[in-house]
């Protein structure tokens, strides 16, 4: 291993402009002539807009334009999609309404937009909202998924009676029935998985710009993949053609999935440029954020999992009412489908799976993915069903897993997926070591005289990655392929420029990437430069979510090295008059086999650009490739993660006071970035088990609708984490990685609520377990007695 | 539109704004000190925090005439040229920062810890002290340890403030 190679713990190459201050995030972009703009959005959870009269607004100091609905309409501006068809079990397509940018007839959820002002300044454009006068006829509203679809509740969209969007399903029903009879012992759950806000510490934040010399525009965008924003931005919305639109995602403050998706925000900023002759910028502010970002999870679900008489798992079948909010956004039909059910095997054998889910419509910001997507649901079911029925069976929990593992690789699960490497045992065995389980119960006994109670939980959670084969999911209705794209410039002075389809807003490519170049090239990471996130620059691209960036990206980047390399050896053969096959390539160095000959990596370089040693007719001149990588298999990261908490019966306060994670993610390319990875997961799966929750009230008030109301993860609220490894190398891309990015969010709600139940001895405890929650549960339950 | 008048960074500085303009948008949008950032809307989240007067303040909090001649540090004026302050240094080598929207706002307020707290300070401190910044990448960990190592490594190069 080199020093600044694949496996070294190198320090970030992004991290001097961000500690200095000197990140340049949208928010820091002025554009010359640049307005503010500022919307109106819809009080009202569900109403009927009469009319919306911009007159007195318009003549407001400062304005610039006011624009709503019938203006977007009347420019013939398209809707917003949701780019993933999934079909119902009766063979009808998903019933996807049309979602206009800036809303004409109809509000769909607090928070819709129904009208935006351009002023010289923020401060005018929010003055002058204020003086926008909308009539509108307030309807009746429904949040509440579980209600979505039932007899009389509000109809949201005229083409999808019952609210209902599909009714999907995967397995094997009849097998699963049949299962079920035979079973020794059924472990039956009611499940709601927390409706979440994202928040990315960085708000959204957009700045469209017109230019009329050459009627083409540039968005300057917080966007996780810009190519697919431009992609959709103009083939589907129509506000400008692919080739003259311009999207760039400078650096970007976090995503986590929020900022995959296609806005009406910079659909808006575009459009709106145009019509008002200049840039237009809007930055969220933090509440409008919790109006305007997809919203994560919102799963409300019935599972049972049956055992046979030596206690493995024989059937597992599985209910699902998944909340999508007011309008499809742009991916969120396969977050509960193909992302969810295709993980409901776990890391277990499971014969017999059977899973439904009906996706509904409510009077509520749209939901998508958010950091795991349909992932954390899935672990979140299965993990809890494990932990519970270990209880019921009278069995340790770590045993009853270990008995159902997956041993031998490729596993075909009945949920579609092909697990291809992996060893649950090692992991597991490994967090209880490392967590001193043997020692668990001294430790109770020792929180019992002190009047706490102390309880274990478990995750030995599955995720699939690297998304994804282009073909695989294009058969199961995605509507874009999930390849990435690179190339690699090297310069004629050596150094090398690798332009990517992936997008970093925290992860680091521009280390980890720069890695990869540098153990495949000999050079210094200094004289590499990693280039994303500006459609002009980079090729088309897919960006970056669901932990794809390693194995897909970095998997595009060696494909392009092997041909730099491939190409170099020519250059260095003719430099050398030597044969091209006795060229060696080893540490930024050319050699000729069995001779003393060399060339250094900056010579082969220098001479491929002044191309004196060779005739255009043998070579092309230059040193540049590209490449466009898709994956053969979804990567499978997979470990064990172990939450031990402490509980105030008196206060139902819930201390974390010991986290072991040993995770799974094949090859690691910089172990201290990796490490960041799954503490941040950690801490957002933490977060969703005890303190975040997004609460709508029957009318579709947004309750937590600020940093005041919703519980973000603080520094006290969280431990310090015992992070370790284990290697299997995923044998489907060239660098044998798995990726690492949700790994920490998928397991880690599991393991609270493991760990929570049974310090107090009841499993009814709904997320967030609040200090509130947890103490009446307290009160309810007889806690277990500490002499065990 | 009435003047105010401040120093910022060791610099005189003079801007008319509208009364309204908060510290933050002075720094940013007046001065274009971009570095102090703005993560809310209810001082919740302690992206902005600088230094006025050696304190550190939510920048989101202050009316910019508030700070009529105080003297402001943000994190632009941390580090000397690419000398970096041992407190920025921590966290570039401890891994303390991944997004890195916060990190301005963390270091300031970890500068003002150790200004108050000292230099030996545990981990309970550390995380209590941090109740004001939110990060929603780091999980923290590593955001603690750049603080410890701060910390030392301001102790050991007699370091207490920055000029302000």
């Amino acid at each position: 291993m080199s020093a600044t190679g694949i496996g070294a713990a190198v320090r970030r190459k992004e991290d001097f402009r961000f500690v200095t201050g000197k990140g340049q995030y949208t928010d820091d972009i002025v554009r010359a002539g640049q307005t503010a703009c500022y919307f109106v959005r819809s009080p009202h959870a569900h109403a009927r807009i009469k009319r919306v009269d911009t007159a007195v607004a318009k003549g407001m100091p400062g304005v610039v334009g006011v624009l709503t609905g019938a203006d977007l309409a009347n420019d013939k501006i398209g809707s917003l999609i949701c780019g993933w068809m999934i079909t119902s079990k009766d063979g009808s397509p998903m019933k996807m309404a049309p979602h206009p940018a800036i809303a004409k007839d109809k509000a769909n959820y607090v928070g819709d937009p129904v009208a935006v002002v351009v002023a010289e300044t923020l401060a005018q454009a929010k003055d002058a909202a204020e003086r926008v006068q909308v009539d509108y006829e307030v309807l009746p509203a429904v949040a509440d998924p579980a209600k979505a679809q039932a007899p009389g509740a509000p109809a949201i969209h005229e083409l999808a009676p019952r609210n209902t969007i599909y009714e999907w399903h995967l397995g094997d029903a009849q097998a699963v029935e049949a299962a079920f009879r035979s079973a020794r012992h059924v472990t039956k759950l009611d499940i709601v998985n927390n409706r979440l806000v994202p928040n990315a510490i960085e708000p959204r934040a957009a700045i469209g710009e017109y230019d009329i010399g050459t009627d083409s525009y540039t968005l300057w965008n917080t966007t996780q993949n810009p190519h697919v924003a431009r992609l959709v931005i103009s083939a589907f919305v129509g506000v400008a053609p692919e080739h003259k639109l311009r999207v760039i995602a400078p650096d970007v403050g976090g995503g986590f999935g929020s900022k995959i998706f296609i806005y009406p925000e910079e659909v808006v900023t575009l459009w709106a440029s145009k019509r008002v002759g200049r840039p237009v910028k809007w930055v969220s502010e933090r509440m409008e954020a919790f109006v305007a970002d997809a919203h994560g999870r919102d799963h409300v679900t019935h599972a049972e999992m049956a055992f046979d008489a030596d206690n493995r798992i024989c059937g597992l079948r599985v209910k699902t009412i998944a909340n999508l909010g007011a309008y499809m956004s742009t991916f969120s039909s396969s977050v509960p489908t193909y992302l969810y059910a295709t993980l409901l095997s776990g890391q277990y054998r499971i014969p017999n799976i059977y899973c439904e889910v009906d996706a509904v419509y409510t009077n509520t910001v749209p939901v998508d993915a958010y950091r795991g997507a349909g992932r954390p649901e899935a672990t979140f079911v299965v993990e809890r069903l494990m932990e519970v029925s270990a209880r019921e069976l009278g069995v340790d929990p770590a045993e009853l897993r270990k008995k159902n593992f997956i041993t031998q690789f490729p596993y075909q699960t009945p949920v579609i997926m092909t697990y291809d490497a992996g060893n649950y045992n090692a992991s597991l065995t490994k967090a209880l070591e490392l967590h001193d389980y043997k020692n668990f119960g001294k430790r109770k006994r020792d929180s019992a005289r002190n009047g706490k109670l102390r309880g274990i939980g478990f995750s030995t959670y599955i995720e699939a990655c690297g998304i994804a084969p282009s073909q695989a999911v294009g058969s199961l209705g995605a509507g874009v392929g999930l390849w990435e794209s690179a190339e690699v410039r090297v310069n004629p002075t050596g150094s090398v420029e690798v332009l990517t389809g992936s997008h970093s807003h925290g992860q680091g490519h521009e280390t980890t990437f720069a890695q990869l170049v540098s153990e495949r090239l000999g050079i210094p990471l200094d004289n590499i430069s990693i280039v994303h996130g500006d459609t002009d620059k980079v090729q088309f691209g897919m960006g970056t979510y669901g932990s794809r960036s390693a194995a897909v990206g970095m998997s595009a980047i060696v494909r392009a090295l092997d041909k730099v390399e491939a190409k170099a050896k020519k250059v260095a053969s003719h430099l050398m008059e030597a044969s091209e096959s006795d060229i060696v390539f080893k540490d930024g160095k050319f050699t000729v086999a069995g001779t003393d000959k060399s060339a250094a990596w900056g010579d082969v370089a220098l001479h491929a650009y002044i191309a004196h040693k060779f005739s255009g007719a043998e070579l092309e001149p230059g040193l540049k490739e590209g490449a466009f990588y898709d994956p053969t298999n979804f990567t499978f990261p997979a470990g064990c993660h172990i939450c031990e908490v402490e509980i105030d019966p008196e206060t139902g306060r819930t201390e974390v006071v010991g986290w072991t994670a040993v995770d799974d993610f094949g090859v690691v390319i910089n172990p201290m970035i990796v490490e960041g990875q799954v503490h941040g997961g950690i801490a957002q799966g933490v977060g969703q088990a005890l303190l975040e929750g997004a609460i709508y009230d029957g009318n579709g008030q947004l309750v937590t609708g600020s940093f005041n109301d919703y519980c973000m993860p603080r520094a006290d609220d969280l431990p310090s984490y015992k992070v370790d490894m284990t290697v299997t190398r995923c044998p489907s891309n060239p660098l044998g990685v798995k990726g690492c990015g949700e790994a920490g969010a998928i397991a880690a709600p599991a393991a609270v609520i493991n760990a929570v139940t049974d310090a107090i001895g009841a499993e009814n405890i709904a997320m967030p377990a609040t200090p509130a929650a947890v103490w009446r549960a307290v009160q309810n339950a007889r806690p277990r007695v500490a002499a065990e | 539109m009435p003047a105010v008048s401040m120093t910022v960074n060791g610099k005189a500085v003079t801007a008319d704004v509208d009364p309204r303009t908060l510290l933050v948008q002075l720094l940013r949008e007046n001065l274009r000190l971009t570095g102090t950032h703005v993560g809310c809307d209810t001082s919740q989240c302690g992206a902005c925090v600088v230094h006025v007067d050696g304190r550190a303040v939510k920048a989101c909090t202050l009316f910019a005439w508030q700070a009529e001649g105080a003297s402001v540090l943000t994190i632009e004026g941390l580090a000397d040229g690419q000398q970096l302050h041992p407190m920025q240094e921590a966290f570039r080598d401890n891994h303390g920062l991944q997004c890195g929207f916060c990190t301005p706002g963390m270091i300031m307020t970890a500068v003002d810890i150790v200004n108050r707290k000292g230099h030996a300070l545990d981990e309970k401190t550390i995380r209590h002290e941090l109740e004001g910044n939110i990060c929603r990448c780091t999980g923290y960990h590593n955001i603690v340890k750049a603080i410890d190592a701060g910390a030392k490594a301001m102790a050991a190069g007699g370091v207490r403030q920055a000029a302000e």
